[in-house]
């Protein structure tokens, strides 16, 4: 079970980004949870200084970008 | 929202690219005949009229900030997914306080400001042990000087007041975060935030992306940006093309004028609550200059708009006590008052 977690206050970008980490689970088809990461003291603490980020257990894996589905898919599951 | 992915065929970038590029171009060429032979021939409207000119300055401006927008919005944001934020808070540490002031000022053209990024961008910059105003440069050249305003200044006004707009609101953004980094403000900082600096560990991102995939990010953020503001241009542009075919010109000149010392303070208060929609505003400011706004108001309005913005001032209230924020707003609201009277003193 993995844990990918959105880092963002909650713009428009933040929920474009959650999305798209919600389709990337369904095209890999693997068990993961979406968490919203609204607290800005918990982003700062990803040394993210551009949302929205994006963490996968734990690992800050894109920042300021709102990465496609397929490659979100990339992370889930690495070769 | 669940529709089949569908496998879509993959067209090589060098392809797409030279047919984007020369449908662009023909498209451009193309606005302003097909933009007049709509208003005069098609709907036989009269030439000179006011519902002509009307009619006309709305077909053209449409299809022209739409162009504008897509094509340059995409150029812009491929070429700073070079700068991210972090590689700018690299080369700012360490510097001294002038180099990094301006830097960060310069910083601030190529960076696209979202308010939900700035407190973030704010706390990474504290944490790095940035000077206050070199951080608050930043923050006052990202909203001002920023790439829409810029792309539609140059696009409906030339390059020559885009340029002027772009030298004006640095310098303010500079001579700001000078004045503002000689106060003694790491007071008013939340506590919390200058806990955050006391904390250790390196990012672990990897910024390297491939040429396909910035230019991809640039396009669909650029559709996201259109689909945004798209009304208010529209809007804009209607009211714009109202004043362009309705208002006398005495009428703005009066108002807007130079003798009336009050136009710049007016306008500036005026442009507080519409923050943000730089979009939808700079049509009508391209109006109001046609009819005689002087370019000190014009420019101070414009700056006003970008630049003061409420929600943004709220979110930094997260970091921030009121009292800074006041001190930031004062000092950024000062410079933009000192360039609309500066520029109508010059009687540019």
């Amino acid at each position: 079970m993995k844990v990918i977690e959105v880092l963002g206050p909650g713009c428009y970008n933040c929920h474009l980004l959650e999305q798209a980490a919600i389709e990337a689970i369904a095209i890999t088809g693997i068990e993961a949870s979406v968490v919203k990461v609204t607290d800005y003291a918990r982003i700062a603490a990803y040394r993210v200084m551009h949302t929205p980020g994006l963490v996968i257990d734990g690992r800050v894996v894109s920042a300021g970008r709102i990465p496609a589905p397929a490659e979100i898919a990339g992370w889930l599951t690495p070769a | 929202m669940t529709a089949l992915p569908l496998r879509r065929v993959h067209v090589p970038f060098r392809v797409v690219a030279p047919i984007v590029v020369i449908g662009w171009l023909a498209a451009w060429f193309a606005n302003l005949p097909l933009a007049n032979w709509v208003a005069y021939d098609l709907l036989g409207l009269e030439r000179g009229s006011h519902i002509g000119d009307a009619v006309a300055f709305f077909l053209l401006d449409v299809p022209k900030v739409l162009l504008l927008l897509l094509g340059i919005m995409t150029a812009v944001s491929f070429l700073r997914s070079y700068f991210p934020p972090e590689r700018m808070r690299a080369a700012l540490a360490g510097r001294g306080t002038l180099p990094a002031t301006v830097g960060a000022a310069a910083f601030g053209v190529v960076t696209p400001f979202c308010s939900c990024s700035a407190v973030p961008l704010f706390i990474g910059f504290v944490e790095a042990g940035i000077p206050l105003g070199v951080t608050f440069a930043f923050l006052i050249s990202s909203p001002m000087v920023n790439e829409v305003a810029l792309v539609l200044l140059w696009g409906l006004f030339g390059p020559g007041i885009a340029l002027l707009y772009m030298a004006a609101g640095l310098t303010v953004a500079i001579v700001g975060g000078l004045v503002l980094g000689r106060l003694p403000l790491e007071r008013w900082i939340e506590p919390w935030v200058l806990a955050v600096r006391a904390g250790g560990g390196a990012t672990s991102l990897d910024l390297r992306l491939s040429v396909e995939q910035r230019m991809r990010d640039a396009w669909s953020s650029t559709k996201d940006l259109v689909r945004k503001v798209l009304l208010y241009v529209i809007i804009g542009i209607g009211i714009g093309a109202f004043i362009h075919g309705f208002v006398p010109t005495e009428l703005v000149a009066q108002i807007g004028g130079r003798d009336n010392p009050f136009a710049v303070p007016i306008v500036v208060a005026i442009a507080i609550p519409l923050y943000s929609n730089a979009a939808g505003t700079i049509p009508i400011v391209e109006a109001l200059l046609g009819k005689g706004m002087p370019l000190g108001t014009t420019l101070a309005f414009m700056m006003a708009i970008v630049a003061i913005s409420l929600p943004e001032f709220v979110i930094l209230r997260r970091v921030m006590k009121l009292r800074l924020i006041t001190v930031f707003a004062t000092v950024v609201v000062t410079g933009i008052l000192a360039v609309g009277f500066l520029f109508n003193a010059l009687g540019l």
